[in-house]
């Protein structure tokens, strides 16, 4: 093995019940390195990464660390820390009720003679580990009294102190400011300094060229590439994530034609939710199809929970079809006449055991309200018919929605908005973790609804090409804040530097 | 064997085959468990009994199951609120103070409504209390597990109110004229009034949808804390009407006594009936057949000798083996074994 | 350098306890002084009183500290005092012997719903509720009456229960006949406070004392760092139980008698005690403490009442229901208005 190198991971392989998250992926880590690992939604970087620190096991491949002979196999994040590999979360994990000192100490707390914990010396060390990140803390109080950044920091100093070699920092930059970034860039730096091998994982595009060496980028579970910096401009890199070779972007036309009325069914002015998405603007006019675009974590999902009520807008003004209405819960959406297909379906849409009658007839019920119960012989009704149309493949429509298929459950809930006929629908990401074909029906829906029902519709996905041929229009994000629209002739080149932003 | 598996999966399976249970141990140990003769006008025997005084406990049961199903916990103040219920009752119809009237200050029905209404508005407080301060089902209605039964000790005036009134008695033994025990009609109305309005509204669905998954529910647009809050005041009108029937029962308000261990039954009814203590989907008839198991058991102990307080160590027994076996951990380690031994009758 | 430390909701929270405590006994002192409440006895009977749940919250805190919660308490103690009291008296067993075989049930009990809760990951509520109506049946097997013990049953637990530890002399009060009355203390109190001592020290500076505030501060975190969580909250119960057991010897010493309804909410004093002690019921933060507090604010509620005398008993057992009440209410909205402050 070359002395340089810390980590080889090759040929690694690993299926989930129905899903392919890993299959013949590799990479490699050096040291003194900081190396991204880019990727979008599914592209597997969370599951490499956990099966490298052992949270998951292997189907197929080889990892080896440096130090070790042979291929060596991680039980548990434990196992992982003791050969040196030490991650550091996007959701911190620490304790916030203990001290800043027990944090970096917990599970080896330096002992005095008859066996107690040393407070003294512990604090001691604490500090001396905190004064050499050039962090002035009181390391004595609760965690849970400083920011966020700090807490991140702390997570690292722990990593670090416990004699890491590699170091794994999972989207460590989603909730700090640019300058809390800053502070966290130089402990990177100087930990680059004195050998440590650095995973980097995050979406934020100026994070990547502030800070790292390489690039490795994931796609589809494959392995799509190592790059320096140096040789890869930001379109380059987004075309790598998105599987597009760049040279040859087929401009692709937008199937259907569709005229737009001039009504104008929603207008959000300055709408806004602290820590989640700045003020926007948003308009969508009758039978009109709007992408909202941008890498995972930009933000377009939290902009339409914020239209939506699921996030509850903490400023600015909501007028649908004209009249202003003050949305404080999903209901009152409902009511206004918008649906949402969310994108997290596991935890925001599918009731598990539910049938996927009861799943299908759910929002149209809630907005009927709980004394006009839909009679059973019409519930039947809606459900066969959204089954037929949407081509839902169950055993009964008395099926628990959680024995079906990722594309039919997203089906249903489909269904569940339709069945209200609203007129304004909001589908985020309906097309993750669903097969081809059913991806494309999913675009033709969309397009058909719009067309004949007059219904307006967002439209977000992570694939470009989707929304390509969907969309009138895009709605650009980035970095948590809406930085643009582009409308008119839209090729793909165009979207991906919206994305991409500055730096061309 | 193919069907008896298939048999074993449907919901009323496990309710079904321990209340059959439970009455066979019996016909075997008293061949005459299932005779009924009728001296006085009245019926009498083990079943009608069984019937007569599971009524609490399966009135009980209707609300608990909805607390369970919609908020993963359980109410234990059901038993304290019964007698809580039974004092207010008591001390209204007797006035302030007295502790045995042969005459009523105000008609029946006033102060059996406004017991019951005191049930309901223990079940607001615990259900204000889970759904918009948050807080862990059991600890909110720890609160009230001990504060109803002093409560109710206050309004007697730390005494045993007697009503020796002969209407009074009517709700909880027999009216005149009708051979069957009117407890009976009671648990049978609250049970009928309960599933008409899960039938003809959507609550059920509603619970349903917030004990599976509540952050989805919202984004449906259904209100998550209206609808838990709802479940406990069900449940605190439930342990009210049980309250009243009991106190009927014995004509008097016996504040340490009315509903003593009854939180118990009325949680193992639910768990018996085949409902996961973890919440979401329900089925009220499996614990309404709980509940009667519960009283066959309680039953049989009392016919075997064992005293009403020594039953609870069966039933916490009971208990635990239900939740052992409903455990995720438990039933993952079971799938395991089963596994391993496939694996090794392959290899072999 | 030494920051200023910035008052945090749970120091507010033990503040608030202590000043409620020497704000009831002050109020106390006033109204009925004439009936000696201030003497320095009137608190030491206090101590006595509740030496028992002392001990039993010491436990309850360490339990709530990981996140869950014990509601066996009451019932474990009735069943140690119908033991010991009917062993005595019935078996004519020893008193050594048989307060060793107290120990070694709650041990026993606590290691039982440990494992239901550390290893098969059961709600703490339903398992300990369990133990609950188990404790409770199991006095009644033992014995359904109510039996007492008395210095013929057993001389060395009489004599145990009757010691009294009288405080140095110039602490007395002449009485009105002149003489000089020497505030006393029972052993059990001396107990108690070394239990509390103890299991002070265990939760500062070891390191199991450290996982159960680490568990319950973040149970995933915990794991992370490699803490073993299920045994840290097997262990819990295992402590809550043996000194619940310890307070079941202490309650039996005060009260020399057993029966089926012998500490019957007890539970409810202990929860109140360390929730009113700044405990959080979530978890993660507390200490033996405030619950200390907390207990002496539940036993100035009752002697309150009993004071009084024309109060029913049972006002106590509401004042301390709507004071537990009020501290969740309390924590709850401490902890909604950090939740959106960090957000």
């Amino acid at each position: 093995m070359d002395e340089n190198l810390l980590i080889t991971m090759r040929d690694i392989s690993k299926s989930f019940p129905g899903v392919r998250a890993l299959s013949h992926a590799q990479f490699t880590l050096r040291k003194g390195e900081i190396h991204a690992l880019m990727g979008e939604n599914g592209a597997g970087k969370s599951t490499l990464i956990k099966v490298l620190t052992g949270v998951y096991s292997l189907d197929a491949g080889e990892i080896h660390v440096a130090g070790f002979d042979g291929p060596v196999v991680n039980h548990s994040t434990l196992e992982a820390q003791e050969k040196g590999i030490a991650t550091v979360y996007q959701e911190v994990n620490l304790c916030p009720n203990l001290t800043v000192a027990e944090n970096l100490f917990i599970g080896r707390e330096p002992k005095t003679k008859i066996g107690t914990i040393d407070w003294r010396e512990m604090n001691k060390r604490a500090k001396d580990i905190m004064d050499g990140l050039d962090i002035k803390i009181d390391v004595t109080i609760a965690l849970e009294n400083y920011s966020l950044a700090i807490q991140q920091m702390i997570a690292i100093a722990r990593a670090v102190d416990m004699d890491c070699k590699v170091l794994i920092l999972d989207e460590p930059t989603s909730s700090l400011d640019d300058n809390e970034v800053e502070k966290l860039f130089k402990v990177m730096r100087d930990l680059k300094a004195k050998g440590v091998g650095i995973i980097f994982v995050t979406h934020f595009l100026e994070q990547v060229y502030a800070v790292c060496d390489t690039i490795t980028v994931l796609r589809n579970g494959e392995f799509a590439g190592e790059y320096t910096v140096e040789e890869m401009p930001r379109v380059k890199l987004v075309a790598a994530m998105l599987g597009k070779d760049f040279d040859d972007l087929a401009s692709i036309k937008k199937e259907g034609a569709g005229h737009v009325s001039d009504e104008v069914v929603i207008d959000a002015k300055n709408l806004s939710h602290k820590g989640k998405i700045k003020p926007f603007d948003f308009q969508i006019r009758k039978g009109e199809v709007v992408g909202v675009t941008g890498l995972l974590g930009s933000g377009r999902s939290e902009m339409v929970r914020c239209i939506y009520g699921a996030d509850r807008a903490q400023s600015g003004t909501l007028q649908v079809k004209g009249k202003t209405v003050n949305i404080k819960e999903p209901i009152d959406a409902i009511k206004a006449g918008m649906g949402y297909l969310p994108d997290d379906r596991k935890a925001d849409g599918c009731i598990g055991d539910l049938s996927v009658r009861e799943n299908i007839i759910l929002a149209l019920q809630a907005r009927n309200g709980l004394f006009k119960k839909i009679p059973a012989a019409k519930q039947n009704e809606i459900a066969d018919k959204f089954i037929d149309m949407l081509q839902i493949k169950t055993a009964s429509r008395e099926t628990p929605i959680n024995q079906l298929s990722g594309g039919n459950q997203q089906k249903v809930i489909l269904a569940r908005w339709l069945c209200t006929h609203p007129d304004f629908l909001i589908l985020d990401e309906p097309t993750r973790g669903i097969d081809i074909g059913t991806k494309t029906e999913f675009q033709k829906l969309a397009l058909k609804f719009a067309e004949e029902e007059g219904m307006s519709i967002v439209f977000i996905s992570s694939e470009i090409e989707e929304m390509l041929r969907t969309c009138t229009r895009m709605y650009v994000m980035r970095d948590g804040a809406q930085v643009g629209e582009i409308s008119g002739e839209m090729t793909q080149e165009t979207v991906m530097a919206a994305i991409a932003g500055g730096g061309e | 064997m193919e069907n008896f598996k298939k048999l074993t999966k449907k919901p009323l399976f496990l309710p079904i085959f321990c209340l059959i249970l439970v009455l066979l141990i019996n016909l075997i140990k008293s061949p005459d468990f299932f005779a009924i003769k009728i001296s006085n006008g009245v019926l009498f025997g083990r079943v009608i009994d069984i019937l007569n005084r599971g009524s609490e406990i399966a009135i009980l049961a209707v609300g608990q199951t909805l607390v369970v199903a919609v908020s993963a916990g359980t109410d234990i103040s059901v038993g304290s609120v019964m007698s809580l219920s039974a004092c207010s009752c008591c001390m209204l119809l007797a006035g302030y103070g007295n502790t045995n009237v042969s005459a009523l200050v105000m008609p029946i029905a006033v102060g059996m409504i406004a017991g019951v209404l005191m049930g309901g508005v223990c079940g607001a407080f615990n259900g204000a209390l889970v759904s918009k301060l948050k807080i862990q089902p059991m600890v909110a209605t720890l609160i009230l597990f001990t504060a109803a039964r002093a409560i109710g000790l206050l309004l007697c005036n730390n005494q045993i109110t007697y009503i020796r009134v002969e209407e009074y008695k009517y709700l909880g033994n027999f009216i005149p004229g009708c051979p069957i025990p009117t407890p009976v009609f009671v648990a049978i109305a609250v049970i009928l009034v309960v599933a008409i309005f899960l039938r003809k509204t959507a609550l059920g669905l509603y619970i349903q949808s917030v004990g599976i998954n509540s952050r989805a529910a919202r984004i449906s647009g259904i209100n998550s804390d209206v609808i838990c809050f709802i479940c406990y005041v069900i449940c605190g009108l439930c342990a009210g009407i049980a309250g009243i029937v009991a106190s009927s029962r014995i004509y008097s308000a016996d504040s340490n006594n009315i509903g003593l261990n009854y939180e118990l039954d009325a949680i193992l009814a639910v768990a018996l009936g085949g409902n996961s203590l973890g919440g979401g989907k329900f089925n009220l008839a499996g614990s309404i057949i709980g509940a009667y198991t519960i009283q066959a058991i309680t039953t049989t102990l009392l016919a075997m000798g064992v005293s009403t307080d020594v039953a609870p160590v069966f039933k916490a027994i009971i208990v635990i083996i239900i939740v052992v076996v409903q455990a995720p951990v438990f039933k993952a380690y079971m799938a395991a074994r089963k596994a391993q031994k496939a694996h090794v009758k392959e290899a072999a | 350098m030494k920051t200023k430390k910035k008052l945090d909701s749970n120091t507010v929270l033990i503040i608030i306890t202590i000043c409620l405590f020497v704000f009831m006994y002050a109020v106390g002192c006033a109204i009925y002084q004439n009936k000696g409440f201030g003497n320095l006895q009137t608190f030491l009977n206090i101590l006595i009183n509740n030496a028992g749940l002392i001990c039993v919250t010491c436990g309850m805190t360490c339990v709530m500290l990981t996140g869950g919660i014990d509601i066996s308490v009451g019932s474990v103690i009735a069943m140690d005092c119908m033991l010991l009291v009917y062993g005595m008296t019935e078996w004519h067993m020893g008193a050594v012997p048989m307060v060793l075989l107290v120990l070694l049930i709650g041990l026993v009990f606590g290691l039982v719903q440990g494992f239901l809760v550390g290893y098969l990951q059961i709600q703490p509520f339903i398992v300990t509720m369990a133990g609950m109506f188990f404790g409770r049946g199991m006095t009644a097997v033992i014995c359904s009456g109510q039996i007492s013990i008395t210095e013929a049953d057993n001389p060395t637990f009489y004599a145990w229960a009757n010691t009294k530890i009288n405080l140095p002399e110039f602490l007395g009060q002449v009485n009105k006949h002149g003489k000089v009355v020497v505030p006393y203390m029972r052993p059990t109190v001396l107990i108690a406070i070394i239990v509390l001592v103890i299991i002070f020290l265990m939760l500062k500076y070891t390191k199991f004392g450290r996982n159960l505030y680490a568990v319950g501060g973040n149970q995933t975190s915990a794991t992370m760092m490699g803490l073993n969580v299920k045994k840290t909250k097997m262990l819990s119960h295992v402590l809550s139980s043996f000194l619940c057991s310890i307070g079941g010897i202490l309650y039996c010493l005060n009260t020399m008698s057993g029966s089926v309804n012998q500490a019957r909410g007890l539970e409810m004093d202990a929860i109140a005690s360390a929730v009113i002690g700044g405990t959080l019921l979530t978890g993660g933060v507390g200490n033996v403490i405030g619950s200390f507090f907390g207990v002496l604010i539940n036993g100035t509620i009752t002697v309150l009442v009993n004071t009084n005398g024309k109060l029913l008993s049972s006002w106590a057992n509401i004042a301390t229901a709507a004071l537990l009440c009020v501290f969740i209410i309390l924590q709850s909205v401490f902890a909604l208005v950090k939740a959106r402050r960090n957000k």
